[in-house]
């Protein structure tokens, strides 16, 4: 079979992956899940649903846009890092596992019994590591204007970077491919994705900034003229 | 030097007046979000590059991505591939399969999100 010119999958199908590593990423992602349910439900009141809906539903669909990176490949939004600076890193990851979970029963994207090690790759490091990324350079950069964005877009890289590594150590884990070689490429092609990452997060981060900045929970205005210019 | 300002998120600490009209604005901006995010699939996902993706890729590469094909524990996805099965043209399946999708997320994470929130 020469297989069809569409996308059949992105996210990590059954049989990849060792049943033993699945269940563990299962009880880690699950976990995280439950504290997330819990963070969400002392912080989110009336407001922040619908723009956690709506949220779900762009990252979605722009999951679904593939760009061509170099050498016939093609990568495609994440989003995690974006829905982490809108909606706080763990209704980010609720976010992305909704999406997870709807593209694997629904549109048969990523396999069910990787359902687990698909959430902890992509929310657990993307959602929750980009975003402790993101903070980290956001503090160092004196929470400015410019910093704000500086440390969006690296976190947005960082983001599929730890995904992508985290699916390339499972792989080796489950015995499916030497880590020396599925380490250097997942990070290879992941790295050229990732730039897409940066320059869409970005992008929508700034337009939602000029016309909404009340909406991007994690951007501090700065109140204060800040001593010596800037 | 004062603190800076945390981000408060729930709360809006300037009053019911101003909590009026941000609930307002931000329905407003939900339809538009939403909006702009049925644009995206139902106009550019059947553009989207069908080149392999990234994992795809690489599992190509290096010889065990057939590894993947050789069972599937769930097979009652409605929509799988991204595709709705009676549509012959496959643009408009893809472009369709993204409506649905995007429609069906919304309304799933607002459903969890009213569950989870505070009461």
């Amino acid at each position: 079979m020469g297989g069809s010119e569409r996308r059949e999958w992105v996210h990590i199908p059954d049989g990849f992956l060792s049943h033993g590593l699945n269940a563990a990423t299962f009880v880690i992602s699950t976990g995280a899940c439950a504290y997330g349910v819990k963070r969400v439900n002392r912080s989110f009141g009336e407001r922040e649903v619908p723009l956690m809906g709506v949220t779900a539903a762009f990252v979605f669909a722009a999951q679904m846009i593939n760009f061509p990176v170099a050498g016939g490949t093609s990568g495609h939004f994440l989003g995690a890092v974006f829905s982490s600076v809108l909606l706080g890193p763990w209704a980010s990851l609720i976010v992305m596992t909704i999406v997870l979970v709807v593209q694997c029963l629904g549109f048969a994207d990523g396999g069910l019994t990787a359902i687990g090690s698909n959430i902890f790759n992509m929310g657990v490091m993307g959602a929750l590591g980009g975003y402790g990324v993101f903070i980290t350079l956001y503090v160092l950069l004196r929470k400015s204007r410019k910093g704000f964005f500086i440390a969006l877009a690296i976190s947005s890289w960082f983001s599929i970077m730890l995904g992508a590594s985290a699916a390339a150590i499972e792989l080796a884990i489950s015995g499916t491919s030497p880590l020396k070689v599925a380490l250097p490429a997942m990070a290879g092609t992941h790295a050229l994705i990732g730039i897409g990452e940066a320059i869409i997060t970005t992008t929508a981060v700034s337009l939602i900034l000029k016309t909404r900045p009340d909406l991007v929970g994690a951007y501090a205005p700065p109140s204060l003229p800040h001593k010596g210019g800037e | 030097m004062p603190p800076l300002p945390s981000p408060t998120r729930g709360e809006n600490k300037r009053g019911v007046a101003k909590k009026d009209f941000m609930k307002r604005r931000l329905d407003g901006m939900i339809w538009i979000g939403l909006g702009v995010a049925l644009l995206l699939a139902l106009f550019l996902s059947p553009f989207a590059s069908s080149s392999p993706d990234g994992l795809e890729k690489v599992t190509e590469a290096k010889g065990f991505s057939e590894k993947g094909e050789s069972w599937k524990f769930w097979k009652h996805a409605p929509l799988s591939d991204y595709t709705l099965p009676w549509i012959k043209s496959e643009k408009l399946s893809t472009a369709l399969s993204g409506l649905i999708g995007t429609l069906a997320i919304f309304f799933i994470t607002i459903g969890i999100g009213k569950a989870i929130k505070k009461r």
